[in-house]
């Protein structure tokens, strides 16, 4: 089962309940707050993430990549760098062995190595294999490459001017044949009511616009990996990533080999968040490894890294919203534009999300939405956690309190009156068919007591810095400091959209060892952080009602788990285990039925159950022992999991039931500002948020926690700045790009709500994403409540609170 | 060069280290001991966080050669002899501190260094401690409740 190729590949993940099977139940079953199986490997340093992989012989790889946005490659001289004592490969596109030299999740437009031109600041050129790091770094120095700079587009007017140089000519992708211009990826209108005549009623009109910033998903773990040649001909890879079935797509072509031979093994993920959908090093790792004959690692160091993966899309954001004077909303008109960089990446399905999802969880009868993705020279973007919903969530959000107070109501009595529920049905024309408890959850944060004021004054009259602005910087003991108060709701669509016939695959086996039945569960699902191996070994346990449970690494030898991302995986992944795991219970009893059916009646009539290492009847009767049935037979089973099929956005109207299910959290930010100096502190950051089903409470609640903490970072300090003349990255590292401390965080009080969705398994909501959502605007709401700013761009920064 | 110092209690060596590695480096690849990690290489991230005779520093911005003689602690050397986890490291486990775990090595050595020095840190003296190590996935939360947890079980050990 363990690998054997790399002594610190990932073996198999075991836990074994300290807890004994007791009574007719099954400890450490779903709904348990049950440990991580890797939670013991990961505090003793011992679990093996990508990059720490090792492996005799091996050589490093790196990554040359373009020092401009723009421009056409000349020539490339490699000579220099071929000849540097301990260079075992210098690699270009001319060496690519195929003639599929492009991949991309959904529009194969990103090249492996840049051919002829490069389209964004950090695009890979070449790649160096060396016998240690600094040498291929030296080496890769020693390249020349001529480049000769073209313009750059970099927003929506440079990029669809008439005149506009095309960042991509002469495509011919699915999407290029409805776009209004070649730099524009995908465009979705949705269009339902009349916007025009209904806004005829509204007794207040509230226009906007906003400004969201391009984040950083700034997992830990750099992007890393190591490749082995193996005496086939082909190739082991051994990779962080969010779905190795969609890596080996797009892998395989590239390298001229049958999937078969790309053998993939996820190893230890340092975090993902969408910055791990698209590829980085894979295909590289394996060309060196292949050209070499030698294992290849290739570790990204963190400046790389704001290079190797894309980002969340920075998007301008106009919204028009009326109302009555009694406080219902008459109609919603906006427009989204997302900026996508220099490739596709996710961007169409971004678009898809951003529309579908653009008026928020409110009932609107007449709408006009248009979300559309540019092509432009800046970085790409595609995913991360929210994806399209995080940007509209903000501006919608924002303009919620302005009409609140154009009407003269408390906020959330507002959202409350407009709030949809069960039966809504979206501006696509979808009804939303489960619970949607959005007024409720308001309720909750509303009604969570208020954090004391002037928390940092200590006695004696001195003040803790540590709980002000500033902080431990000693900016103020607590002059010019208010305080201020902030409300937003979200929602999020949960799994792939728009048709995707998406489904995941678990294997799933059950056997006596050493007299106990044990199951063993095999997937291909990505564990990211996220808590997905606990709950499979929970779902195991309850379906089959063993005590111990293995999960088996993930690879490329099952079928595909689909990607963890789009909050899917315990749906689907989870659904797939307990799909198996029903199957695998009917074989056991099958069995059952077969050795011991003529002692006892209950095996034909009963309605029977595994439960604490025993067969049961539903009344609570034990039959027989699980051991006894198997004895040396194991039932192995791998079946797939699909949810209910979704459609087709209409490219005119956008109209389509085109989500599998939503997802809603809501946010009360209470901040403290210094508005002499402009630094913020989120004192208290509360949220409620719907799961339908908390599989394991402790990993949800986490789940949230995290969430909310990199809305609350966008909010008011991460973006990636890119130089709007030259297109090029300013602060690629941790030192100039800013995710939040422990200081920074402030705490966040959780209250989860469980109303089964019926359509799901155990009636579980997908819960990652939405408190990404709610978190960013009920941070600025707060400000602007502190401030009475009116604060229209995400980050806040100093400069926008003190006005110089 | 050549450099010997001590890991964790006993004496390493590392031949050929080029004199621009760091102590993370040859932690990593010279010593077979990962459990260090290599999230940013500039000094802003805690992930390599080591003890180096007491202190905790970046290991990724120390030279090696600057250890020569040194003794160094890592997140491997925190456990027991026998391998039963340290208190902070149970803590950590239990109190669901950990997800993707990128960033727990390093957290757990400056955990340990905190409660070593001050037993029973408020809520802001832990913050504090710790604010030198990033995560991405917690918000930190269940990271406070695992410190206060495993001070807890300290005090009610003494």
């Amino acid at each position: 089962m363990a690998d054997t190729t790399s002594p610190r590949a990932s073996s198999s993940v075991t836990r074994t309940p300290t807890s004994l099977t007791q009574g007719s139940t099954t400890k450490g079953g779903i709904g348990e707050s049950t440990l991580r199986p890797d939670g013991i490997l990961k505090v003793t340093g011992e679990f093996a993430y990508s990059s720490d992989l090792w492996h005799e012989d091996m050589l490093w790889g790196y990554t040359l990549r373009s020092t401009v946005a723009h421009a056409e490659i000349r020539s490339i001289d490699t000579s220099e760098a071929l000849a540097t004592s301990g260079v075992y490969a210098v690699l270009t596109y001319d060496d690519l062995p195929t003639e599929v030299k492009n991949y991309g999740l959904e529009i194969q437009d990103t090249p492996v190595l840049a051919h002829g031109k490069v389209r964004h600041h950090g695009e890979p050129v070449a790649l160096v294999a060396a016998d240690h790091p600094e040498t291929a770094r030296r080496a890769a120095a020693k390249i020349r490459i001529e480049y000769a700079d073209l313009p750059v587009v970099t927003d929506e007017a440079s990029a669809t001017a008439p005149d506009a140089i095309l960042v991509h000519e002469g495509r011919d992708d699915h999407h290029s044949g409805h776009v209004p211009h070649p730099n524009i990826v995908h465009r979705q209108p949705i269009v339902r009511g009349d916007a025009d005549a209904a806004a005829a009623r509204a007794d207040v009109v509230v226009r906007g616009e906003y400004v969201f910033g391009m984040q950083d998903q700034a997992f830990l773990g750099p992007e890393s990996g190591l490749a082995v040649p193996g005496e086939d001909g082909g190739v082991d890879l051994y990779v962080a990533t969010q779905w190795l079935h969609s890596d080996l797509r797009q892998i395989a072509p590239v390298l001229g080999l049958p999937e078969k031979k790309v053998r993939m093994t996820l190893s230890g993920v340092g975090g993902a968040f969408g910055g791990r959908e698209d590829l980085s090093m894979q295909i590289h790792a394996c060309l060196l490894a292949l050209r070499t004959g030698k294992p290849v690692k290739i570790v990204y160091n963190r400046f790389e890294s704001f290079f190797g993966h894309v980002h969340r899309h920075p998007a301008k954001l106009w919204y028009e919203h009326g109302a009555t004077r009694d406080g219902k909303l008459t109609h919603v008109k906006c427009r989204i534009v997302l900026d996508g960089g220099a490739y596709a990446s996710a961007s169409p399905a971004v678009v898809g999300n951003a529309a579908s999802l653009s008026i928020g969880p409110y009932v609107v009868e007449d709408v006009a939405i248009e979300a559309l993705a540019l092509y432009t020279n800046n970085p790409p973007c595609g995913a991360m956690r929210g994806f399209g919903a995080v940007q509209a969530c903000f501006a919608y959000e924002a303009q919620m309190d302005k009409v609140a107070a154009e009407l003269g109501l408390d906020p959330v009595e507002f959202r409350q009156r407009n709030a949809m529920e069960q039966g809504t049905v979206m501006p696509t024309g979808q009804p939303v068919d489960s619970p949607a408890p959005v007024a409720e959850l308001l309720r909750r944060v509303k009604s969570r007591p208020l954090p004391p004021e002037r928390q940092w004054e200590v006695a004696g009259g001195a003040a803790d810095v540590r709980a002000l602005p500033g902080g431990l910087s000693n900016t103020t003991h607590g002059e010019g400091v208010v305080r201020g108060v902030g409300y937003a709701v979200g929602i999020k669509n949960v799994g792939f959209s728009e048709g995707f016939d998406d489904y995941s695959t678990a294997r799933v086996r059950m056997e006596v060892i050493n007299g106990e039945a044990v199951a063993t569960v095999h997937t291909a699902m990505a564990e990211v952080g996220q808590g997905g191996v606990t709950v499979h070994a929970q779902i195991a346990r309850t379906e089959l009602g063993v005590t111990q449970v293995t999960i088996h690494p993930a690879d490329t030898q099952v079928g595909s788990a689909g990607s963890t991302s789009a909050s899917r995986q315990t749906y689907m992944t989870g659904g797939a285990v307990r799909n198996t795991c029903e199957a695998v219970r009917e074989k056991v009893l099958e069995i059952g039925r077969r050795k011991f059916g003529t002692y006892h009646p209950a095996w034909a009539t009963a309605e029977l159950l595994l439960e604490g290492g025993k067969v049961v009847t539903d009344g609570g009767e034990a039959l027989a022992g699980i051991a006894e049935v198997l004895e040396d037979e194991a039932v192995d089973l791998e079946l797939e999991f699909r949810h209910r099929p979704t459609q087709a956005f209409d490219l005119r109207t956008g109209q389509g039931n085109g989500h599998v299910q939503y997802s809603f959290a809501a946010h009360r930010a209470v901040v403290e500002v210094d508005t002499e100096l402009g630094l913020v502190k989120v004192v208290e950051l509360a949220c409620a948020q719907d799961v339908g089903k908390a599989l394991n409470p402790l990993s949800v609640v986490g789940q949230i926690q995290g969430g909310t903490t990199q809305g609350l970072g966008v909010a008011v300090m991460e973006e990636i700045v890119v130089d709007p003349v030259t297109a090029k990255v300013r602060n690629p590292s941790f030192t100039d790009y800013l995710i939040p401390t422990i200081l920074d965080t402030p705490t966040i009080p959780v209250d989860v709500l469980e109303l089964a969705d019926e359509h799901a398994p155990y009636g579980l909501r997908g819960i990652g994403e939405a408190p990404t959502l709610s978190s960013t605007p009920a941070v600025l709401a707060a400000i602007r409540n502190a401030t009475g700013l009116e604060l229209n761009k995400t980050p806040i920064r100093p400069e926008h609170l003190t006005g110089s | 060069m050549r450099v010997t110092f001590t890991v964790n209690g006993a004496p390493q060596e590392a031949d050929d280290v080029w004199e621009g590695e760091s102590l993370l480096y040859v932690l990593r690849e010279r010593m077979g001991l990962p459990g260090s990690k290599n999230a940013c290489e500039q000094g802003e991230c805690g992930s390599c966080t080591v003890r180096l005779d007491g202190v905790p520093v970046c290991s990724c911005l120390v030279a090696a050669g600057q250890v020569q003689g040194r003794e160094v602690v890592t997140v491997e050397g925190l456990a027991g002899e026998g391998g039963e986890l340290s208190t902070v490291q149970q803590a950590f486990v239990d109190a669901g501190a950990v997800q993707c775990g990128f960033c727990t090595p390093g957290l757990l050595v400056a955990a340990d260094e905190l409660l070593e020095r001050n037993p029973e840190p408020s809520d802001g003296d832990i913050r504090e401690a710790l604010s030198g190590n990033l995560c991405r996935c917690t918000g930190y939360e269940k990271i406070l409740d695992a410190v206060r947890l495993a001070a807890a079980r300290t005090e009610e050990a003494v």
